[in-house]
């Protein structure tokens, strides 16, 4: 009886979330547009599948993805050998990206953008290897950004000067790389996080943290996100330049 | 009725397909590496296959309701028939375009608070600072940095400014914020930039920029299409610092003794 109430609070709080959503696309389309909704009974039933999805993810979060997080935090922090919890940041970084739906699609916009702007031939094979080729730079420069990210919990290193170092990066790279690739490079820092990988990391971060004697999990523990939007815009943008 | 069932099948086969690669790299350093074996395996694996249906059901949802309303709906707002009114044929000017920052404003907005990873991040947030971070707070805070980033973004869009003008002079801002910002505050702040664009707020502005990159003249949708998204994880680090600082001198105010 107790567990059916609990389900009920968290659909209605899943409800409650996408609310705003609802709101904005009826006004526009009532107040502004002045346009009858189509197919009403596929969007009702698609809204009942965003609000149970949603009611899904946040008890399989708190079930799977941040106890594991931590879980591994906490092993490789007893086990005291920071090489493959390293390594660990780096495949975590790279696997998560590299199937990435979200960066696949920017990939493919920005072979079409580069064909366009005269930087590679115009046929399906060089906008294919063009499009793997950045995939794999994003995903590389996901994967470091992790490891920096972690090594600079371990050491306890202020998070705003590896930023300050990271936007002089970006600025840089932005005087030098060709003008059509700048855009798709800003964007890519956005696309790489996905919803599994927030929380993942976020829970590595944050148990790292607390395992680490003298870390503060809110101080050090979060930031990780935060390199992983930052290094794909120098990479890519590095990737523009020499390709 | 059938093809959305079908299409929620083929939906949760694709998150499987996503997760593959983590889950080989979370067993492989856990069976290799720490060659320990997972405390509570059973509830984590259950929790994973949650997270698998949940994403399903999400994604699925998602494209049937809202996203080809909400690509409908930024087609039409930027349709310049509908932007000029009656007036068709004059030229027009960035301040015809209300209707398009509106949208674009709310739709941040709203997308953001739908958004699981950043309601994934308030939670943790909560907890590791035992409650003193509003999951809401945080989340409004976000979301209200995100509305004014793609509104801003929308605006440059059709003004045809460009892109590294507003991402540059946004970095000086949030350095500079960072001086004065709690201490606390600072990794939380730089991590929400990342967080806020993905399943939910990608698709719709990408389509809003799409949109207003062919229709407003002189611009290429390939190069100025590009950019909101930057905006949506820059704006949100500003609005984040801003809320602590905000809050620490309300604090500090309210324990000030009445002179």
């Amino acid at each position: 009886m107790k567990s059916l109430k609990v389900v009920w609070i968290s659909l209605f709080d899943s409800l409650r979330d996408l609310l705003p959503i609802i709101v904005v696309i009826g006004f526009f389309q009532f107040a502004v547009l002045q346009q009858p909704i189509p197919n009403f009974g596929e969007i009702a039933v698609g809204i009942l599948f965003v609000v149970i999805g949603l009611t899904l993810f946040v008890q399989g979060l708190n079930m799977g993805l941040f106890p594991i997080g931590e879980s591994m935090a906490n092993a490789f922090a007893s086990k005291g050998n920071i090489f493959w919890l390293l390594c660990f940041a780096f495949a975590l970084g790279f696997g998560t990206t590299i199937a990435e739906p979200a960066l696949i699609a920017v990939a493919d916009e920005a072979a079409i953008v580069a064909a366009n702007g005269g930087m590679i031939e115009n046929s399906p094979p060089s906008l294919n290897s063009y499009a793997t080729g950045l995939r794999l730079t994003v995903a590389i420069s996901v994967g470091i950004a992790i490891m920096i990210g972690v090594f600079r919990i371990v050491m306890g290193w202020p998070i705003q000067y590896l930023i300050v170092v990271g936007y002089l990066g970006v600025v840089i790279m932005t005087v030098f790389a060709p003008k059509e690739i700048v855009g798709i490079a800003y964007d890519s820092g956005g696309v790489t996080t996905s919803t599994i990988t927030v929380p993942l990391v976020t829970a590595l971060g944050v148990g790292l943290a607390s395992s680490i004697k003298g870390r503060n999990p809110m101080i050090d523990g979060f930031g990780l996100i935060a390199f992983a939007s930052l290094t794909p815009m120098i990479f890519v943008m590095g990737y523009g330049m020499l390709v | 009725m059938i093809h959305i069932l079908t299409d929620l099948i083929y939906a949760i086969a694709a998150t499987v397909w996503d997760v593959l690669p983590i889950a080989l790299v979370i067993f492989g350093f856990q069976l290799f590496i720490l060659r320990k074996p997972i405390p509570n395996l059973k509830k984590i694996l259950t929790g994973f296959l949650l997270v698998l249906l949940g994403l399903g059901f999400f994604l699925e949802g998602l494209q049937a309701a809202l996203f080809p309303l909400g690509r409908l709906m930024a087609q039409q707002l930027t349709d310049p028939v509908f932007i000029a009114g009656d007036d068709v044929g004059r030229i027009l000017q960035w301040w015809d375009y209300q209707w398009v920052y509106l949208f674009a404003f709310a739709i941040g907005f709203s997308t953001t608070i739908a958004e699981p990873s950043l309601l994934a991040v308030a939670i943790k947030a909560n907890q590791v600072s035992a409650g003193s971070i509003g999951t809401w707070g945080l989340r409004i805070a976000v979301a209200i940095g995100v509305a004014i980033g793609i509104a801003l973004g929308v605006f440059r869009i059709i003004t045809g400014t460009p892109l590294y003008w507003y991402i540059i002079s946004g970095y000086v801002l949030v350095l500079a914020q960072t001086m004065f910002a709690p201490r606390m505050i600072i990794a939380l702040a730089y991590d929400s930039g990342g967080v806020t664009t993905s399943t939910v707020t990608v698709p719709l502005v990408a389509a809003l920029g799409l949109g207003l990159a062919s229709t407003v003249p002189g611009r290429n949708p390939l190069l100025d299409g590009f950019g909101l998204i930057a905006f949506a994880s820059l704006f949100p680090i500003m609005s984040v610092l801003a809320y602590a600082q905000l809050s620490e001198w309300r604090n500090r105010r309210s324990n000030k003794p009445i002179t």
